[in-house]
């Protein structure tokens, strides 16, 4: 086996050193009814290229976003990222290295995660940033618990522009809570969330742009929240937006949770992902997740350590700001060499190159028989309604090659007045002909 | 504009910084933000201008500040700072309880397969069915490997793992009208993320104490059991590398008391293809592919932490979920199709999947059990070559795939775990797990994993050798001041923590 480095004869040598008759008489703690009383009936072991041919099999039988027009988002993107980035991800120091434990030999990944916090830190518009979570929806119900340590107050509200899903997984996290008010699905960008806020409000969760395309207004979201004295969690689920789109920190946001798929990560059908969360100075000791400091080694030389580690559940155990261990570590080197690549002066271009694409895309739609556009503001995705159902429609646009979009009642099922809007997202790699191939095909497809 | 010691203008961000003792192969690498500035990028892109934005008005106006950087700039800067971390490829790292084994390539390159990496967890099913067959097959093999009824392959991590399973219980006694189990039973050699994870789902936790020998206290379980514990966490083989012999026993005991058995499945590599949890009564085990099935750890990350559950527990999987429908396999994802909901949007960690199986196709299951063996055949081989100069807690059993020392014989040398640990660092080793588990003074756990060769096993246990001897010998200065060879010396992490800086500002 290609993976083994023993022989046959080493591992009797070994045996030998041990003083152990054989293999079985290491395993002798295991009751004897549990050990290999069983045939597991798997496939032995298979040669380098017949794993891969079994596994470009698999992979040949999905459509690639590379096959055809292309337009879904809602939550994850399909931007370009440059070769220099999965390149670098995949060496050996990066990719096989461990959490640093050990910050002397691991100065590497500990000055990339501080590099990665300061750019969290600035593109929010926070004053800090944790060293990543697992993904947004995750990240999103980490932020709703730190508000209730921050505030010691329990009532959560969510917008009814939140994703689905992230608001299913705060939903899960906070299992049969009372406290949990979720507004109802706001596809038309409706202001919901400010008459809900009381005396008893932790947390007022928006997103923006929100699951329908819709930018919301976060500064009158904040005064709302803080003339109660409850906290505003910034949702962001397109991070590329933040390019053009003002700072949440700079419009008041307590905490900001985001996805930070679109920069230097694939799609990769759902993950891995990465979980962005930056907060104001004052509440970091409540804040999940790992935190790189700088310091200096015994001759004074700057250098990288983990620190604030009393938060975690390795030293606190059942006392811990939250169970995370492992993160999302290469996931957010893939962000930072990304987003170094592109600086400022590239990631503002990005950001207008997407929303010129979307412009675009609105303008064409707007002009398809049997289309309404809903939004009137948008950052990279907007909202239509359809003249049919749009889970059959993009089922037959399918069929012709075009991933048309999200039907909005695959994330909301139960609810009938959604039936017909789908969601479509532009990015830097839709292209003009990708746009009139759609449009084409709607108005085909409508008639 | 002033320069940084490659000679590079240090741009918007310059601070000073400047080198004192790096070298071509040992760089002293500056800050992004200190090489970088606003005006430099390594992407191209056309600089579009929009006559009509639908902006709304919430343009930005506060400043981005990033720094960016050319191609070659970027590439240089990130195979510098590479250079300043130890990994699995450059030496071995016996981290106890990480599983630090090697990472097949192939893996790497079957994940950039675009009909895996380039599609939407959105796009309709009927484009994705290859993505659905492969979830299903990784499925068989947990299930296989674990006789286990089902699998909820979504959770993130170990730990985002353990709250699944949690949730999985809380939601089964919650179905069966016993909210009133709120006790759960944790043993003192557990990882954090046990009783974080039992506290973060509002239960009260109960430790429970170890035997002189290293193992759970079965009395103990069965004391403090009653009708108000939902469950038990139980790591098996446990965090002193040793497998639970009454592991059946203590199962049968919490089921009987009504309770249910999670085992946290961070050592599975000690016994997969070996013993199958599910024979030892087991209903929830998380096991992480980022360990066991050798998904890159990636510095931190990501993992991915699948869990297997008993029939019990089958019926409390999240969404989403494959199942056969009669066109192909459809996904199961309405929060309302499953009692527990949604723990992530989407479908999980699709890239580790895709590398987990590919390892396991690679070894089959004749491999998987050899390399489960060569595993605990090196922890073994670890501890007998180790056991004359080092102290070894619990006596002379064979241990699993882990060997545990204290810091017995260091005694009376003035050299604590933690020197040891950075003097193993000159020696051009990753240092083990130290002071864990926590019912072990000054704990050394060593986990070699299956992936080293004797020759590298005899040269580590030589350096271990050596090092004993000299801390014996009084050499207390060799321990107290390093590393010495390393990138850093020792860091002062009270500084760090006492007055935080967490980004670069600009001075």
């Amino acid at each position: 086996m290609r993976y083994l480095p023993h022989s046959d004869a080493e591992r009797a040598e070994m045996l030998g050193v041990i003083g152990a008759a054989n293999i079985d008489a290491l395993f002798s703690a295991v009751p004897k009814s549990a050990l290999k009383s069983f045939d597991l009936g798997l496939p032995a072991h298979s040669p380098e290229f017949l794993v891969e041919a079994h596994m470009r099999a698999l992979a040949a039988k999905n459509r690639a976003g590379a096959d055809g027009p292309f337009f879904v988002g809602a939550g994850a993107y399909r931007h370009h990222v440059p070769a220099t980035v999965d390149h670098l991800i995949q060496r050996s120091e990066w990719l096989t290295a461990y959490t640093p434990y050990q910050p002397e030999i691991s100065q590497g990944t500990l000055q990339m995660l501080f590099e990665f916090q300061t750019q969290v830190a600035k593109l929010t518009g926070m004053d800090v940033a944790n060293a990543s979570l697992y993904d947004g929806s995750t990240g999103t119900a980490e932020a709703v618990l730190m508000a209730r340590r921050l505030t010691r107050r329990n009532k959560i509200v969510l917008s009814g522009g939140l994703h689905p899903h992230y608001r299913d997984v705060v939903r899960a996290y906070l299992k049969d809570d009372a406290d949990l008010e979720i507004l109802s699905a706001s596809p038309e960008g409706q202001g919901d969330i400010l008459d809900h806020i009381d005396e008893n409000t932790a947390a007022i969760v928006v997103q923006t742009p929100d699951f329908y395309g819709h930018l919301r207004n976060v500064k009158t979201a904040a005064d709302a929240a803080h003339a109660k004295g409850a906290l505003l969690i910034v949702v962001i689920t397109e991070v590329v937006s933040l390019g053009v789109l003002e700072a949440p920190g700079a419009l008041g946001a307590d905490i900001v949770v985001a996805e930070g798929q679109s920069i230097g990560n694939a799609l990769n059908f759902g993950g891995p992902y990465l979980g962005l969360m930056a907060t104001r100075k004052e509440f970091i000791r409540q804040m999940p997740g790992r935190l790189c400091g700088e310091t200096v080694d015994a001759d004074g030389q700057r250098g990288f350590v983990l620190t604030l580690s009393t938060r975690e559940q390795h030293i606190r155990r059942e006392k811990a700001t939250s169970n995370i261990c492992t993160n999302s570590g290469l996931c957010a080197l893939a962000f930072s060499i990304h987003m170094a690549l592109l600086g400022e002066a590239g990631f503002t271009r990005l950001a207008r190159l997407n929303h010129a694409q979307a412009c675009k895309l609105a303008d064409a739609l707007a002009g398809v028989p049997g289309v309404e556009v809903l939004n009137k503001s948008f950052f990279n995705e907007l909202t239509i309604r359809t003249a049919q159902p749009a889970a059959q429609l993009i089922e037959r646009l399918a069929e012709r090659g075009i991933l048309a979009g999200v039907p909005v009642s695959r994330l909301e099922p139960t609810n009938p007045d959604v039936a017909n809007l789908l969601v479509l997202a532009a990015t830097e790699l839709t292209t003009d002909s990708d746009i009139s191939e759609l449009c084409v095909a709607l108005a085909e497809e409508l008639a | 504009m002033s320069m940084n010691n490659q000679g590079r203008p240090t741009g918007v961000g310059t601070s000073g910084f400047a080198s004192t003792s790096g070298s071509a192969l040992l760089p002293n690498e500056p800050l992004l933000f200190e090489i970088g500035d606003t005006e430099h990028s390594g992407v191209d892109l056309p600089d579009v201008t929009i006559s009509n934005d639908r902006l709304g008005g919430f343009e930005r106006k506060s400043k981005l500040d990033l720094a960016g950087l050319t191609e070659p700039e970027a590439m240089r800067h990130y195979v510098r700072l590479s250079r300043l971390n130890h990994s699995i490829d450059s030496g071995m790292y016996p981290l106890g309880s990480c599983t630090m084994k090697h990472n097949p390539r192939l893996n790497e390159k079957m994940a950039r397969l675009s009909g895996f990496s380039d599609i939407h967890p959105l796009q309709p099913v009927s484009t994705v069915q290859g993505a659905l067959t492969l979830m299903n097959e990784l499925s068989h093999w947990l299930m296989t490997l674990t006789n286990t009824a089902a699998v909820a392959l979504t959770p993130k991590a170990g730990a985002h793992g353990e709250l699944l399973g949690m949730m999985a219980i809380k939601a089964a006694q919650d179905a069966a009208g016993q909210s009133h189990r709120t006790i759960v039973l944790v043993p003192e050699s557990a990882h954090g993320t046990n009783p974080a994870t039992a506290a973060f789902l509002g239960y009260s936790v109960k430790p429970i104490p170890a035997r002189a020998d290293g193992t759970v206290d079965v009395q103990a379980v069965k004391d403090a059991l009653s009708t108000d514990v939902a469950a038990i966490m139980l790591t098996n083989p446990n965090t002193c590398g040793l497998f639970e012999p009454q592991v059946i026993e203590i199962a049968e005991a919490v089921h009987q008391a009504g309770a249910f058995f999670y085992c946290d499945g961070a050592n599975f590599n000690a016994i997969m293809g070996v013993v199958r949890p599910g024979d030892l009564g087991i209903d929830a085990m998380h096991i992480n592919l980022h360990k066991t099935f050798s998904t890159p750890h990636g510095g931190g990350g990501p993992g991915a932490g699948p869990v297997v559950l008993s029939e019990a527990l089958a019926p409390f999987a999240p969404v989403p979920f494959v199942r056969k429908g009669a066109g192909g396999l459809e996904l199961v994802e309405h929060a309302k199709d499953s009692a527990l909901g949604r723990i992530t949007a989407f479908q999980g960690q699709m890239g580790m999947y895709v590398r987990a199986l590919t390892y396991m196709l690679s070894h089959g299951g004749d491999g998987l059990a050899q390399a489960a063996q060569d595993a605990v055949l090196n922890a073994n081989y670890i501890k007998a070559r180790l056991a004359h100069a080092f102290s070894v807690p619990f006596g002379d059993y064979p241990t699993m795939h882990e060997a545990l020392f204290d810091d017995t014989f260091l005694a009376g040398t003035g050299v604590t775990t933690l020197d040891f640990a950075k003097a193993l660092i000159d020696e051009g080793f990753h240092p083990m797990t130290m002071y864990f588990p926590l019912v072990v003074h000054g704990a050394m756990l060593i986990e070699p994993t299956e992936s080293e060769s004797k020759q590298t096993l005899d040269r580590f246990c030589d350096v271990m050798e050596e090092l004993a001897a000299d801390a014996k010998a009084g050499n207390k200065e060799r321990f107290t001041s390093a590393p010495l060879k390393a990138p850093r010396r020792r860091l002062d992490e009270t500084r760090a923590a006492r007055s935080p800086i967490l980004k670069w500002e600009r001075t």
